[in-house]
């Protein structure tokens, strides 16, 4: 483990942790942020430069400010009272640690087969072949393989998402716009 | 322990959180902002999935991240959107007050 990756790591669980259980709705926001932000980071640590800049900039750039107008626009004029500690609470509590120690129990039982030592039996010939499965590089998707792929092999899917944002931007509009007087 | 391994722990306490926020809050924008920690779990094992994977240069893992991304942006407009429209109707975000269907 290295230094950036446990600052960075130790920065996005705690924000993340503070984003759930803060009381003040624009300090949860805030805490959204940092979170957001430490993930994107992680993600160029990763090598996958423009996966974290994506990030930063729907995450960051939209999602976040979309919590924070909402948080803004919901906001009620009278203070509310603190959220009283209902019986579910130690339930759901519970349930998230036992699912913690369940996935991380099963992920560290899990043997990591160093890569490196993956190999692949091959028949070239009628003659079978171990050959190795890893090269041992560096990933560098460069922006430019990424557009090749999205326009080759990932087109289909891309055009679907162009479908969605579309639908979903028709439909925020509608569920959001204001009801006529009188209508209901 | 590997790498891997580092980042798989840091993604199942990022779920993990998001999950019990999700459940704990009773403001429905706690929950969605519960529910992106998710997501954004899972994208994180994407990106190291792919990253330590014997082929990189497939690029599966990132073009699914990618993808996920806008899928995510897509739901946090409406979902936003219907809270917005919820506060509307009841002035209420709190899930336990929103509690009839016919208004």
């Amino acid at each position: 483990m290295t230094l950036p990756f446990a600052i960075i790591a130790g920065l996005t669980a705690g924000s993340a942790i503070a984003a759930v259980s803060l009381r003040n709705l624009v300090h949860c926001a805030l805490c959204l942020v940092v979170t957001f932000a430490g993930l994107a980071a992680l993600f160029l640590q990763l090598n996958a430069e423009f996966v974290g800049f994506a990030q930063i900039l729907v995450y960051i750039g939209a999602v976040a400010i979309l919590i924070v107008f909402a948080i803004l626009l919901t906001r009620d004029t009278e203070t509310q009272p603190p959220a009283p500690i209902t019986t579910a609470t130690p339930w759901a509590i519970s349930i998230a640690i036992a699912a913690f120690v369940v996935i991380a129990g099963a992920m560290l039982q899990s043997k990591a087969v160093p890569v490196a030592s993956m190999t692949a039996i091959v028949e070239v010939q009628g003659q079978k072949m171990e050959l190795p499965l890893y090269k041992d590089v560096n990933p560098k998707p460069t922006v430019k393989a990424i557009g090749n792929k999205l326009m080759t092999d990932y087109v289909l899917p891309l055009e679907v998402v162009g479908l969605l944002l579309t639908a979903a931007m028709i439909g925020a509009v509608i569920i959001a716009v204001q009801e006529k007087k009188g209508a209901k | 322990m590997t790498e891997l391994h580092y980042y798989l722990l840091l993604s199942t306490l990022l779920f993990t959180t998001g999950l019990a926020g999700a459940l704990t809050r009773r403001n429905a924008i706690l929950v969605l902002i519960g529910i992106e920690l998710m997501l954004n779990a899972a994208n994180l094992n994407f990106i190291a999935f792919w990253r330590y994977s014997p082929n990189p240069e497939a690029l599966h893992g990132a073009m699914f991240v990618i993808f996920s991304i806008a899928v995510a942006a897509a739901e946090a407009a409406v979902g936003f959107a219907l809270i917005i429209a919820i506060y509307r109707h009841y002035k209420t975000t709190n899930l336990d007050q929103v509690d009839s269907m016919r208004g």
